[in-house]
């Protein structure tokens, strides 16, 4: 899928909730020593959703972050609004309308949520480029975003946690082209959560080299074939990173130093956001990137899917009016940390009566 | 399952997620929420209220702690609830999130974030709209 017709990111934004739980809180309730399982995976802390917070309203902040730094665009000309989860407050409702009715882009539009376990967001990304390129809309906000759960005590609980980020796709004053895009899918149940279930399930070490491993290599490689580039011709790349350990093995077997990722990987500070993880470590990127660099994603949802993205920075970076909205490092720098037994009450972990 | 509670909120509800009010077209003044007739031009403003976006900041007028009220609140208690001076002149009632109640002062600027304002039950619409923040945490910039 080369893109090739100048879409690219116009805007973006990012959101996460302020609350976090470290690693070894959570140990500590389960008996294990240190960090627990947490430290086995790179997660020594993971954010926590408050509980007035969900997958809506980290779109709608992160959806009018991206739209304050871009005054000169008419939210009216938005053609389209997907929000990309797998913990979307309803069933059978779209978190999308609040969105586009929270940034004013009602009601000229569509609007639609999107599932794909952990790629929900960037399949949004796909779709809006799609739409720009071929002229039927000016503009396409598609949002990541998620507030995962992991059952109590299970490996998950230490690193499902909530953000996201919203790019505002389209063609006039890209801070970014999006120069290709390239997605490797497969029928693979390496981690699922049927309807009604309030927890997912997983199939443990299946969901790492069939799945994460092989969906994100093929991805990466196909995409370095496409394009004729190898990991040294990129200044950041962003992976999946369900923990902080697979992100960094799969960037190593792909020749990407530690310097290139570094950047966009946040899941040791913050956990794994699911939908958000790409689009908040792309964001980070783009929070620091200069006219020319040349950024490598790859996200990964379990199902299993892989989509990549090879991306330009554009001297309009320059101009574009990054201040306007938070950065994810001044989002990472104001916290509350919060004891388990909190974290529980927050989490609706332990049910009241009455 | 017919239930209409939403509906009633859905009334108001595009004013309540983007704070838009009405302005006085004749002496300016701001209302939030939206009024038809202003309170000091009465019959000379029929007419001239116009759809007015609040900003979204402002200073605590003054705040209550809440140890136990609305039971929508649940895990949230306690919690705080603040009288906002608004700089476009409206005063607003509102919750005030992301800050611990012995940290709150009267005067503290705060900014509106969006938050999950509560559901009747567990199988009902849930209600959004703005609570606000204090500007020591990250916010849009003015
Ligand atoms: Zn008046």
């Amino acid at each position: 899928m080369i893109s090739n017709t100048g879409v690219g990111i116009v805007s973006y934004g990012a959101y996460i909730p302020r609350y976090r739980i470290a690693a070894s809180e959570i140990a500590k309730v389960w008996g294990a020593e240190g960090e627990g399982m947490g430290g086995g995976l790179g997660v020594h802390a993971k954010s926590v959703p408050g509980p007035d917070e969900d997958v809506i309203t980290i779109s709608v902040e992160a959806g009018r972050y991206a739209m304050a730094r871009v005054p000169w665009v008419d939210p009216q000309r938005i053609g389209a609004v997907y929000v990309g989860s797998e913990s979307h407050p309803y069933a059978v409702k779209p978190s999308a309308t609040i969105l586009a009715e929270c940034v004013a882009a009602c009601p000229d539009l569509t609007a639609a949520d999107f599932e794909f376990a952990c790629k929900a967001g960037t399949a949004a990304i796909q779709t809006c480029m799609g739409l720009v390129g071929s002229g039927m809309i000016d503009f396409g906000l598609a949002v990541g975003a998620d507030t995962s759960q992991g059952a109590p005590g299970d490996a998950l609980e230490y690193s499902a946690s909530a953000g996201g980020a919203a790019f505002l796709i389209g063609r006039d004053r890209v801070i970014a082209t999006i120069d290709e895009t390239y997605s490797f899918t497969t029928d693979t149940p390496d981690f699922w959560r049927r309807e009604g279930a309030e927890y997912p399930t997983h199939a443990g070490r299946f969901s790492g080299q069939p799945s994460y491993f092989r969906h994100v290599t093929e991805c990466a490689n196909r995409l370095f074939k496409d394009r004729g580039t190898k990991a040294s011709d990129y200044t950041y790349a962003v992976f999946h990173q369900p923990n902080g350990k697979f992100p960094t093995r799969a960037a190593q077997t792909l020749g990407f130093t530690k310097e290139q990722i570094k950047v966009g990987l946040l899941a040791p500070r913050i956990g794994n956001t699911y939908s958000g993880a790409v689009p908040v470590g792309l964001s980070a990127i783009l929070d620091v990137a200069k006219p020319g660099d040349r950024i490598f994603a790859i996200a990964y949802g379990s199902g299993a899917g892989s989509d990549g993205f090879d991306i330009t920075v554009t001297d309009e970076i320059a101009s574009y009016d990054r201040a306007a909205a938070p950065t994810v490092d001044q989002l990472l720098a104001h916290t509350q940390d919060l004891t388990y037994a909190t974290y529980a009450k927050f989490r609706g972990k332990v049910r009241f009566q009455g | 399952m017919v239930q209409t509670e939403g509906i009633r909120y859905w009334r108001d509800m595009r004013a309540r997620y983007n704070l838009i009010g009405r302005r006085c077209g004749k002496c300016s003044r701001v209302y939030f929420p939206a009024r038809s007739i202003c309170l000091d031009c009465h019959r000379h403003s029929i007419g001239k209220m116009d759809p007015y976006k609040l900003q979204g900041r402002g200073t605590v007028s003054t705040f209550t702690i809440v140890h136990d009220g609305d039971p929508r609140f649940g895990v949230q208690v306690p919690y705080i609830l603040a009288l906002i001076q608004m700089e476009e002149g409206p005063r607003m009632t509102a919750q005030l999130v992301d800050i611990d109640p012995p940290q709150v002062t009267i005067g503290m600027r705060v900014h509106t974030v969006f938050r999950k304002i509560g559901t009747v039950h567990t199988e009902g619409v849930i209600h959004y709209g703005y609570k606000f923040a204090p500007d020591s945490m990250p916010h849009l910039r003015a």
